[in-house]
């Protein structure tokens, strides 16, 4: 028989502990050693890597923000010189925003996505490790600039003209320019991988009204950001041509410095949609399981999820067509919040319904789940004000915008995120996380978070302005901005308890059997943590709850988990179709490769050269990424040395 | 309760064409790659428009070699889709000769740009239109390279056997991206070289 299979009807199997599972094991696990873990393309891997890397770099901007409101605790505090002060809030801005918000969001989905929807991996296994990979490159390649005292000082949003060379000259926003290009890689090959997953690679009868929310969130992020990401890209690229090479773009004399903040903004209004939509949809499919019915509302809640991004692109276009300054001079949070608040409310509704209608279990990741509604009304409200234009001229440039920013962030993003991390640990690790413990680390964070952010309204309106390193005595901002700073330092104290929990539940956390939780999605139909083939066959789903069924009665069929698609010739999963979930095809998945890992570092090397100007390094850049395209494209022989494994 | 399996037939295997995932992965790229060249091309009409007539330091640019290197152009988008067609028939001969024909029409509208753009009178650091006009130019040029590097490697590949007749789904989303690379200039052409004839 030849190696070549055109066509072949899957064989279905009932899973027996024999069978398939060790078989599937041998097929799909990551070898031993360093090459092993370079190689690896499981997405459970990748996903890991990738919540690990993004808390890191959490930690980095939240300590320096530690530091800058030690600065400001006191009027005329001398820690830090005003250059120190801006390239730290821009650093913090910069690992916020595009260091951790948008990556752990990845991470998460990237774990969750196959086991969600019923799948072996993601599409494109090694597109996903290339993600990652550059990823973490690109957070290296900002960080090396500030570590030597050369980080970015303009702010994350980093206006020309202040960002030109005139008044910028050092290699700082060089350094931040090509790292943002190079992170734009990663958020695009990766956006690609979740659009092509969620339209092919879930499991039969999973038509597109059964996936659970959180997919639509991240979709949604991923059409946004394959759309908008390549503006910002090309900003900084120009910026970088501006500044090394004589070019005019930007230029006030020739060219046009507006420029830059349509480009920014026209990425940056989908951008904010995209840090905290899929972190809506973690909440969407958490809640539920502990108010022990099912999400009120699923329609409008993933319809309202899709209108948010289409909304979105239809404010960047607003701004596109009218005069340009005085709109874009708006803060752009208060802006998107604007936009934001009618599908939001919808949102915001179906949640409280759940609550009510449910019997809710108060567990950690309960409270932070609930607590985010609070706190992103709280996000929503200052929204609103700062929305209207003769408030927003009062406020704009204040404190009371940076309150309100955290308010939406640290709501809609950090705290799913840590009620996702109390509700998805025993998947990633097969431990629970101390529930006692995190009820310290619930109430440390939410009474900190208030007290270090809510006052900053207050100093807003007593006209504090953003971005100052130092204020004098008597303005009347010393008490208010010392309570600040000791609510920052508890709120940290709150995340220090979270790690503490991770760290120590990772060795001695209680035994996490496959559905802890009594949750009703697919993910919780495996092991945890899963097995490196997710599923021993192919599950096949009925409802939106495959695991609930039995109580819910939603729908005719039943949905089928102990019995179903083999595919065991090598690495294989089913492919469906776009709408209904009909099989269609059998895929064979790629083995686990360096190639990623490398191409990953040929492009480090490439745009370490760059901002040196060392063209013989980003030469050997060059080489390497063509090396390791070679490898990664070499037509396979797919399991041409197996053909009869797979028969025995 | 009737328990839902597999009762379909044969299903393809990494099937080929308009059914795969790596075809809905090339349009993606397609997708942000239009939008890049969407962006580029935002950026100069926007700064046209603001900074007016004069601006242009060629109001008129001359389609000597612009006009006919964009008829090569297409055609290496024919050779390739002929090509194309052979990969798909399972006939061999055609389906190396359609792409080695794209490959050498596309180094030829390489080389006829090179000179080009040697003989434009302003370098892109002479203003704000030069500096556009080389970036986007650059920009579809790059892609160009990226392009015949494709087909070079799915023509050296299908020489060397690696794919069998059915298998050709390689070979189909490179000659898409090598369509997209065409289309994509049809615009920057449009935008370079006819609208000036009528803006200004
Ligand atoms: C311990 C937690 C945090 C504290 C104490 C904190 C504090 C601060 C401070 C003091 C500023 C600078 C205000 C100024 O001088 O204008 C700032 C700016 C900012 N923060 Fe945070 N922050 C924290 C967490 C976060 C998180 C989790 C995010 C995002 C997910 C975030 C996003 C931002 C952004 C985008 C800015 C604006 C930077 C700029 O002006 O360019 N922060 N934060």
């Amino acid at each position: 028989m030849t190696a070549w299979e055109d066509a072949r009807t899957p064989r279905s199997a009932k899973v027996t502990p024999s069978s398939p599972g060790p078989r599937l094991q041998k097929i799909w696990e990551t070898g031993p050693g360093l090459k092993g873990w370079i190689s690896s393309v499981d997405h459970k891997e990748i996903g890991k890597r990738y919540i690990v890397t993004a808390f890191v770099f959490l930690l980095l901007g939240g300590i320096e923000s530690l530091v800058m409101r030690l600065q400001l605790s006191g009027p005329n505090r001398t820690l830090l010189s005003p250059e120190a002060y801006n390239q730290l809030f821009t650093m913090h801005g910069v690992s916020m925003i595009f260091l951790y918000a948008s990556p752990v969001l990845s991470g998460f989905s990237n774990f969750l996505w196959p086991l969600l929807l019923g799948s072996r991996d993601m599409a494109f296994p090694r597109l996903n490790a290339l993600s990652y990979w550059v990823y973490l490159a690109a957070g290296l390649f900002l960080y090396a600039g500030f570590v030597v005292g050369r980080g970015p000082d303009a702010g994350w949003f980093n206006y020309v003209p202040y960002a030109a060379r005139e008044f910028n000259p050092g290699v700082n926003i060089d350094v931040y320019a090509l790292g943002l290009i190079l992170l734009g890689i990663s958020t695009t090959v990766g956006a690609a991988n979740f659009v092509v997953t969620f339209l092919r690679l879930r499991a039969p009868g999973m038509s597109i009204d059964r996936v659970p929310i959180l997919t639509w969130g991240t979709l949604t992020a991923s059409v946004a950001n394959l759309l908008a990401v390549p503006s910002v890209s090309l900003a900084f690229f120009l910026l970088w041509l501006d500044r090394q090479f004589g070019f005019h773009v930007f230029d006030a004399a020739d060219g046009q410095p507006l420029l830059w903040q349509h480009l920014f903004w026209m990425f940056g209004h989908p951008w904010v949609y995209a840090i905290v939509l899929p972190a809506m949809g973690m909440v969407s499919d958490g809640l539920p399981t502990f108010c022990r019915r099912p999400l009120v509302g699923y329609t409008p809640v993933a319809l309202s999820t899709v209108a948010t991004m289409a909304l979105g692109f239809g404010v960047w276009v607003h701004h596109m067509f009218s005069t340009g300054l005085p709109d874009i001079s708006l803060s752009f949070f208060s802006g998107a919040s604007l936009i934001i608040t009618i599908p939001s409310a919808v949102a915001v509704f179906a949640w409280t319904a759940t609550i009510w209608l449910g019997r809710p279990v108060i567990t950690t990741a309960f409270l932070f789940f609930a607590s985010m509604i609070v706190l992103f009304v709280i996000g929503g409200v200052s929204g609103v004000m700062t929305g209207s234009a003769p408030v927003d001229w009062q406020l704009t440039d204040t404190y009371f915008v940076v309150a309100h920013l955290h308010y939406v962030l640290i709501g809609i993003n950090v705290f799913p995120v840590v009620g996702g991390a109390y509700y998805w640990f025993p998947k990633f690790t097969g431990r629970m996380l101390s529930e006692r413990l995190g009820r310290w680390n619930f109430w440390t964070m939410f009474l900190g978070f208030n007290l270090g952010f809510f006052p900053m309204h207050l100093l807003g309106l007593m006209g504090m302005p953003r971005r100052i390193y130092t204020y004098s005595a008597g303005m009347g901002w010393d008490t208010t901005n010392l309570v600040v700073t000791l609510g920052a330092f508890l709120f940290a104290a709150g995340v220090g308890l979270f790690l503490i929990n991770v760290a120590v539940s990772l060795k001695r956390g209680r035994i996490a059997p496959e559905n802890p939780w009594d949750a009703p999605t697919l993910e919780w139909a495996t092991a945890s943590p899963p097995p490196p083939y997710n599923f021993a066959v192919i599950p096949t789903v009925a409802s939106r709850h495959p695991l609930w069924e039995h109580r819910l009665n939603e729908s005719a069929g039943r949905s089928c988990l102990d019995e179903g698609l083999l595919l065991d010739h090598g690495r294989e999963t089913l492919g469906t179709t776009p709408l209904d979930g009909e099989p269609s095809l059998i895929l064979e998945m790629p083995g686990d490769t360096p190639a990623p890992a490398i191409l990953a570092l040929g492009l480090a090397v490439l745009f370490a050269g760059a901002p040196l100007k060392a063209w013989w390094l980003a030469g050997l850049g060059g080489v390497i990424c063509a090396g390791a395209l070679v490898l990664w494209f070499w037509p396979r022989r797919v399991h041409a040395d197996e053909p009869e494994a797979a028969h025995g | 309760m009737a328990e839902v399996t597999y009762t379909g037939g044969p299903l393809p295997v990494a099937a080929k064409g308009r059914n795969s995932v790596g075809w809905l992965g090339v349009l993606c790229l397609i997708a942000t790659e239009a939008c890049l060249f969407a962006y580029l091309l935002f950026s100069y009409f926007y700064i046209a428009i603001q900074r007016g007539p004069g601006w242009s330091p060629e109001p008129n640019p001359s389609l000597a070699m612009a006009g006919p290197n964009t008829l090569i152009l297409l055609a290496s988008s024919v050779a390739a889709w002929w090509g194309e067609g052979g990969a798909k028939g399972g006939q061999r001969t055609r389906q190396l000769l359609g792409l080695s024909l794209a490959i050498l029409l596309g180094a030829i509208f390489l080389i006829v740009q090179v000179f080009e753009w040697k003989a434009k009178t302003f370098r892109p650091t002479d203003g704000s239109y030069g500096s556009l006009y080389f970036t986007i130019t650059g920009f579809h040029m790059a892609h160009v390279v990226v392009g015949l590097a494709m087909l070079i490697a799915v023509t050296g590949w299908s020489w060397l056997g690696l794919f069998q007749p059915r298998r050709h789904e390689p070979v189909s989303n490179v000659v898409v991206y090598w369509h997209f690379v065409d289309a994509v200039w049809l615009a920057v052409f449009a935008t370079f070289y006819l609208a000036p004839h009528l803006m200004w």
